[in-house]
């Protein structure tokens, strides 16, 4: 529960969350997504869940980015907006 | 109208109407609040009692996994139910057995390593990496009683070592080592064993998921290791059916079901 | 304006940041044009939720909830934890609590269900993203639109 660390990870998660749904590329926007996983996992790691963060390292930023990774590469890589 | 001005006055009213919400809530990490310790002069809080009581009446350190696999067991049971449910739900919509689109992202055509220098590094790697990782996620669901952990993070730990096997090679070579009818056969099968230790209690005359009276067949000296095996037993299941499914969702995803190429 | 920010924002901060990462989530589900940024919106807006389910649990001082020394328990002893009254704004504090030294277990295990079955339905909506594409060769939902039209029309 350490105060600053807690305003830095959310200002980056804000940051991230709008960078990955904002870029053309839908193959950065897959791993700018999985950076936001990660980056949520960090932050319950310090805030004491650490079944839910090992849980979302696995699970959120790691299959859940390569299942979107499976799919864009299977349709269309560019998006119109 | 336009989607855009639509969602901005959606977005914006909800937005409000939330944040005006948030003004009642007790302090951030408040040792007092109502979620924490119960109201005052009112009902305690449940999660009172598992933490002073669950060790007694389980042996099992890790609080999380306690309530998870014994307290809550029915939520956990309908949990891997929805994954098993989902696995089907893509094999229903994806799966095409026997037509050939076209459209399969092309494959290396050579299936050993040795020889072929733009895979060499990447399969290497991931030579050395899988049996780390399994044996890494094997630990994790034997191990979830006294550290973070469990069946969920081992079994999905599983699933992703053969996930890693298909992106480093061909999907050829991750489906030779876990086939179709091995992985639709183990998730059956990790339902069929937390629902069995649910049954099993009512064949002795208890309720369903009463873990406490299997001390008659695990030979046990108390209820309370009875739980704790029982608890370990239904993490085993549960590992099972989502290392299935999470390969399951990725094979189907990666060949549009047709199981042949891959990415 | 300055008390207003100290008053309302700063006890409760990070719910701020978790509406906003929601309201993020929500406009571009309905907002974008690609079926797959809406997937992304989907599950971001799924993730500020989460997160703001185990932030209830926090505890000051708290460690995680998993026991150590247990061997304490089985004679039911109070465990070395830390001092509740010594923190900062703590409301008139009752006896202090031996439960206070271990973080809330009951959001943890009501969140751990959510992700996995989050990530359940969000093969299943990848795999529907790929059975359109295969059927309408686009993702784009307007050119969608129109070949649906397009196809009620001719029919």
């Amino acid at each position: 529960m350490i105060l600053s660390f807690d305003i830095i990870i959310l200002i980056f998660l804000i940051v991230a969350a709008i960078i990955s749904l904002n870029v053309k590329d839908l193959l950065s926007s897959a791993m700018i997504f999985g950076i936001y996983g990660f980056l949520i996992c960090l932050l319950w790691a310090e805030m004491g869940a650490v079944d839910v963060a090992f849980t979302e390292a696995t699970v959120g930023a790691g299959v859940s980015t390569v299942l979107f990774i499976a799919t864009i590469l299977n349709t269309r890589r560019r998006s119109s907006d | 109208m336009n989607p855009k001005i639509f969602a901005s006055i959606a977005v914006v009213i909800t937005g409000i109407v939330l944040l005006y919400g948030i003004a009642d809530f007790p302090t951030f990490g408040d040792p007092r609040s109502p979620a924490n310790s119960g109201v005052e002069g009112g009902a305690p809080s449940t999660s009172l009692y598992y933490i002073n009581e669950s060790y007694g009446d389980t042996k099992v350190p890790n609080l999380v996994t306690s309530v998870l696999a014994d307290y809550r067991g029915y939520d956990t049971m309908f949990e891997t139910v929805v994954v098993f449910a989902a696995g089907i739900a893509i094999f229903a919509i994806l799966r095409c057995v026997g037509k050939d689109d076209g459209a399969v992202i092309s494959a290396p055509t050579k299936n050993s390593i040795d020889g072929d220098h733009n895979r060499i590094i990447v399969g290497m790697t991931c030579r050395i990496a899988v049996p780390v990782v399994q044996i890494f996620a094997l630990y994790v669901v034997a191990h979830g009683h006294h550290s973070p952990g469990g069946g969920f993070q081992g079994g999905v730990m599983l699933g992703a070592s053969f996930i890693l096997i298909a992106l480093a090679g061909n999907l050829d070579d991750a489906l030779g080592r876990f086939s179709e009818k091995s992985y639709m056969a183990l998730a059956s099968l990790g339902i069929l064993i937390y629902a069995g230790f649910g049954v099993l209690p009512q064949v002795l005359g208890k309720n369903f998921l009463d873990y406490g009276v299997l001390q008659k067949i695990l030979l046990t000296d108390g209820p309370e290791m009875a739980r704790s095996h029982s608890m370990l037993g239904v993490e085993i299941g549960v590992a099972l059916t989502v290392m299935s499914i999470m390969f399951a969702i990725f094979a189907n995803l990666s060949s549009r079901g047709t199981l042949k190429g891959g990415l | 304006m300055v008390e207003f920010f100290l008053n309302t924002v700063k006890p409760h901060f990070n719910f701020w940041v978790y509406v906003i990462l929601m309201m993020i989530g929500l406009w571009s589900l309905i907002a974008k044009n690609n079926l797959i940024k809406k997937m992304m919106g989907l599950a971001i807006f799924q993730s500020a939720i989460i997160l703001f389910y185990v932030s209830i649990g926090v505890k000051d001082g708290a460690t995680i909830p998993v026991l150590e020394h247990y061997g304490d328990y089985a004679e039911k002893a109070v465990p070395a934890g830390p001092d509740v009254s010594a923190t900062e704004s703590s409301p008139a504090p009752a006896a202090s609590n031996p439960a206070d030294a271990f973080a809330n277990p009951v959001p943890h295990v009501l969140m751990l269900t959510a992700i996995v079955v989050g990530v359940a339905t969000l093969g299943v909506a990848l795999a529907l993203c790929e059975m359109i594409f295969k059927e309408f060769d686009t993702l784009e939902e307007d050119e969608l639109l129109r070949k649906i039209k397009a196809l009620h029309d001719d029919a």
